[in-house]
């Protein structure tokens, strides 16, 4: 499956990546390649086999609803750029 | 052209545990921001998320309260987006294996009328922290105490046509997560939050029209008046032959009106994938069946209860049945005061009800406890005191003046039985008012009962509220020929 030159910037834009334009043919044929794989795999008969969310056969352990985690904000906002009142800054964004 | 409204609710409900979703942070609301993050909560690489299993049992309670499937192997997925208060960069949620399959729950209108609406889902999910806009030098402040605490959303069919029903099934809901003790339903706390989705279609038309999803809206006011104007909005924008655009909308409850949210075009294309640091979520049917067993009664089973149980009438019964803490309350006076249940009810709903609306509280912040109210009623029970003076009682109680008890002796209200004092004073009502006496004894047989009335009421007057309406009604009958 090959991908065009506008699929590979709206990609780019949802993760959040900046490319360079040079560089677009060159991601647009290896994505593409990841997708041929995947066609490929796509072509096997899967029927009667159950979807798998995961590969370990195996169940989610439950926690017992519990508070165990105690108030470590200073250590946590150490490494943070910029942080006031006890919140953590970031650029402004509104909607 | 008739256009016909088509209305489909997407409930946040936050569940009530201790702990987060898939951390050992509290939950407590209002903590000192950022207090109640632990490393799982602020996306740190190298931790992971472990199922909190009371969240998984509340969300099954709510699904074995609406007669739904529930999905025995459940999953959980990864939905995509950047957003500072979302540091993981995605949000734990549930795509093709949501833990509650499909359900229904009834809904009564104002009229009566019960429409049967239904549920597509209800799944799991992490809430996100939140973003502070107001200025710290042009940048956002992010508190992310809310981020991780556990979600259900309840995803409606289109099955609601107008805003009525709308507000009847966000009611039903509300009252429904209360009585499965599942969440505290505290709206003006975000505990619930409503995404509407609406569309027009012209009537008799089969097909849905295009949509728009009103996002975030926390208030029944706030719903109800949301879906009021976008349904005018999408009507002239159809009457005038335009297209409605599929979008996500804001409700600015400043402004009383809807506008579209910017730079979110694609917001939508979240890229699902199924979560690898989580399992699958397998529930045994001696699990399920726990849940069932220990099913609270409810609203519906209550409400039924009550008119039964009590011979309360419809009306009453559902008023005192429409919150947990309402019904209980109501049954605690029943006990304490040993009065009938209609008497109960008559000062539940007029009296308690008409004086926290006045103040602006609620049930839950009652200044008058049910044992306390409980015992005011059982002093007009026993006739202690007339219902004249249970009133003066009671406002006393509301002032924090203390027990009926107390009240009753620090103002002398307890009721005149000395059929001799009561005698005096009709006497003394009568000498004093020879006119009304004259006319009463001149007027048609029809109109005799608006001179006792007067006549009565000069007497409680004349008492304090004292004496006893029924014995002032003989004497008067006796006296007055």
């Amino acid at each position: 499956m090959a991908l065009d030159k506008g699929e590979i910037t709206k990609i780019a834009k949802l993760a959040r990546l900046t490319i360079n334009d040079e560089k677009i043919p060159e991601y647009t044929a290896s994505l593409s390649s990841i997708l041929d794989l995947v066609e490929q795999l796509q072509a096997v008969d899967t029927n009667n086999i159950e979807p798998m969310a995961h590969p370990l056969d195996a169940t989610q352990r439950l926690r017992e609803d519990a508070v165990t985690e105690t108030n470590q904000r200073d250590d946590y906002q150490k490494i943070a750029p910029a942080t006031e009142d006890g919140l953590y800054l970031v650029p402004k964004v509104i909607d | 052209m008739a256009w016909e409204t088509v209305i489909g609710l997407e409930i946040h409900v936050q569940l009530s545990t201790q702990s987060k979703i898939f951390s050992g942070s509290a939950t407590t609301f209002g903590a000192e921001p950022n207090t109640q993050a632990s490393l799982v909560d602020l996306g740190m690489p190298g931790v992971l998320p472990v199922l909190n299993a009371d969240a998984v049992k509340k969300a099954i309670t709510f699904g074995v309260a609406i007669d739904a499937n529930i999905n025995q192997k459940s999953d959980f997925a990864r939905k995509n987006y950047f957003y500072p208060d979302l540091p993981k960069g995605y949000q734990i949620s549930q795509l093709d294996l949501p833990i509650v399959g499909e359900g229904h729950l009834d809904i009564t209108l104002e009229d009566g009328t019960v429409k049967r609406v239904g549920v597509t889902r209800a799944h799991l999910e992490e809430d996100a922290g939140k973003s502070l806009h107001e200025d710290y030098h042009g940048m956002t402040g992010i508190d992310l105490n809310r981020a991780g605490t556990p979600l259900l959303e309840i995803v409606s069919e289109p099955d609601m046509r107008s805003a009525e029903e709308a507000i009847a099934y966000v009611k039903t809901i509300h009252s429904l997560i209360q009585y499965l003790g599942i969440s505290d339903g505290n709206m003006a706390e975000g505990s619930m939050r409503c995404d509407i989705n609406i569309s027009l279609r012209p009537t008799g038309q089969e097909e849905y029209g295009t949509r728009t999803e009103t996002k975030n809206v926390n208030s029944f006011r706030f719903i109800e008046k949301a879906i009021r104007g976008e349904v005018i909005r999408q009507m002239d924008e159809l009457e005038a032959g335009n297209k409605i655009n599929q979008e996500t909308r804001l409700y600015d409850s400043n402004k009383d009106e809807t506008r579209p949210m910017r730079s979110k075009e694609e917001a939508n294309d979240y890229r699902y994938f199924p979560d690898p640091d989580l399992l699958p979520v397998i529930t045994t049917d001696e699990f399920i069946q726990g849940i069932k067993d220990a099913l609270p009664e409810l609203p519906w089973q209550k409400l039924e209860r009550f008119q039964t149980e009590y011979e309360l009438k419809e009306y009453d019964a559902r008023v005192l049945t429409a919150s947990k803490t309402l019904a209980n309350y109501f049954e605690t006076v029943v006990t304490t005061s040993g009065a009938k249940a209609k008497l109960a009810a008559n000062w539940v709903t007029s009296e308690l009800l008409g004086a926290l609306n006045k103040s602006n509280t609620d049930i839950q912040q009652s200044p008058v406890s049910a044992e306390e109210f409980g015992g005011l009623l059982k002093r007009i029970a026993d006739e202690t005191i007339t219902g004249k003076s249970a009133k003066t009682v009671f406002e006393a109680m509301l002032n924090g003046e203390g027990g009926a008890d107390e009240i009753i002796k620090a103002k002398d209200l307890e009721q005149e039985k000395d059929s001799g004092a009561i005698e005096a004073l009709v006497d003394e009502v009568i000498a004093a008012n020879p006119d009304q006496v004259a006319k009463f004894l001149e007027a048609e047989d029809s109109k005799k009962k608006r001179f006792i009335g007067f006549f009565v009421g000069q007497i409680m007057k004349a008492s304090k509220g004292k004496a006893n309406p029924q014995q002032v009604n003989q004497l008067l009958a006796q006296k007055l020929k």
